[in-house]
C-alpha cells in the first residue's frame, strides 16, 4: 500500500467523522423516540439489528471491492461521491439561503412520537415490532450513508482504516452526549455540517473520477485541497446568489 | 416488502435528489470521458470540463430552486 499523506487522510478522516455525525444524530433521535414512547427493548432490539445489516453488508461489499480493477473502482466511486457530495451540498447551500427550511431536530422527534403514539398500543410480553422495525429503519438508512462515505473515502487509496475511525469516534461522542442529555441532539449545527461534508465529498468525488478517467491531476493528491477550497467558495457564493433571489421576491409589490 | 421498498427507494435517494443535478452530473463525467479517450482534448481540456462543467451544474441546480420557489410564491 502506498503511504498516504495529510492531505488526503485529513479530508478523508474530516468528511467521515462529520457526516457520521449528522447521519447518528438523526437516527439517535428516532430511537430515542421509539425507546421513549414504546419501551428501551425495542428500540434497542431494532437498532442492534440495524447494525448487524449493516455490518452485513460491509463484510460483503469489501471483498467484492477488492476485486474491481483499481481504475474502474475509482471511477465508479467518484461518480457516485460527485452525484451524493453535490447532492448534500446543494441542499446545504438551499437551506443556508433560507430557500428551503433548515432540519429540525425536536420537530423531527415530536413528529415520530406523536407517529408512535397513535399507533396501536403494544401488547404485553409480545415483540413490539412496529417500534423495533422503526429503529431498524432509522439505524439501517442512516447507517447505509455513513457505510458509503467510509467505503467512498477509503476505497481506492487506502484511507479506509482512518476514515472508520472518524466515523467511530462520531457515533461515540453521539452517543455520550446523548446518553447523557437523554433528548435530541438539536443544537448541532446540522446545516453547516451537511455543507463541509458536500464539499469534502465533492472535491474527493472530482479528484476520483478524474484519476478513473486516466487524468493525470497537477500536484497529485494535493489538488484535493483545491478542489475543497474550490467547492468551498463557489458553495458560499451560490448562498450568497440564492438568498438575492429569494430574498428579491419579498421587495417586489403584491 | 414494503420494507425494502422503502430501503431500495432511500438508497437511490442518497444519490439522486434533483433528478436533473443527477443527469447534468452523469453528462459532464460522459463528455469528459468522451473527449479524453478520442483524444478530441488533452488531458488538461477533459480536466477543465470536468471541473468547470460540474461547478456550473452546481451553481445552475441551486439557481433553478431558487427561482423555482420565487416563481411558486408568484
Amino acid at each position: 500500500m502506498e503511504s498516504l499523506s495529510w492531505h488526503v487522510i485529513l479530508p478523508a478522516v474530516g468528511a467521515a467523522f462529520l457526516a457520521s455525525l449528522v447521519e447518528v444524530v438523526e437516527a439517535f433521535t428516532i430511537v430515542l423516540a421509539v425507546g421513549t414512547t414504546r419501551g428501551w427493548r425495542p428500540a434497542l432490539q431494532g437498532s442492534l439489528a440495524g447494525l448487524a445489516v449493516l455490518a452485513l453488508l460491509v463484510a460483503t461489499l469489501g471483498p467484492v471491492l477488492d476485486r474491481v480493477p483499481l481504475n474502474w473502482l475509482q471511477l465508479a466511486i467518484g461518480i457516485l461521491l460527485l452525484l451524493f457530495g453535490m447532492r448534500w451540498l446543494r441542499k446545504a447551500i438551499l437551506r443556508a439561503a433560507g430557500v428551503i427550511a433548515l432540519h429540525d431536530e425536536t420537530a423531527a422527534f415530536a413528529a415520530e412520537r406523536a407517529e408512535l403514539g397513535r399507533a396501536a398500543p403494544r401488547r404485553r410480553g409480545r415483540m413490539d415490532w412496529l417500534a423495533a422495525t422503526a429503529a431498524f429503519k432509522a439505524v439501517v438508512l442512516e447507517g447505509l450513508e455513513v457505510v458509503f462515505i467510509v467505503i467512498a473515502v477509503g476505497a481506492g487509496r487506502g484511507p479506509l482504516l482512518p476514515a472508520s475511525l472518524g466515523a467511530i469516534a462520531a457515533c461515540a461522542l453521539v452517543l455520550a452526549i446523548g446518553i447523557a442529555v437523554h433528548r435530541p441532539l438539536a443544537r448541532v449545527p446540522e446545516n453547516s455540517l451537511k455543507f463541509a461534508v458536500g464539499v469534502l465529498l465533492s472535491a474527493f468525488g472530482m479528484f476520483w473520477t478524474g484519476e478513473g478517467l486516466g487524468i493525470d491531476w497537477p500536484g497529485g493528491d494535493l489538488v484535493i485541497v483545491a478542489f475543497v477550497a474550490i467547492f468551498l467558495v463557489v458553495g458560499l457564493l451560490s448562498v450568497v446568489a440564492a438568498r438575492m433571489i429569494s430574498s428579491e421576491e419579498r421587495h417586489e409589490p403584491a | 416488502m414494503s420494507l425494502l421498498k422503502t430501503l431500495l427507494r432511500e438508497t437511490i435517494g442518497l444519490f439522486v435528489d434533483d433528478g436533473m443535478l443527477a443527469l447534468a452530473i452523469l453528462a459532464i463525467v460522459g463528455l469528459a470521458a468522451w473527449s479524453f479517450n478520442d483524444a478530441r482534448f488533452d488531458e488538461a481540456g477533459a480536466a477543465a470540463i470536468l471541473v468547470g462543467g460540474c461547478l456550473v451544474v452546481l451553481v445552475w441546480s441551486v439557481l433553478r430552486a431558487a427561482y423555482s420557489l420565487r416563481t411558486s410564491r408568484e
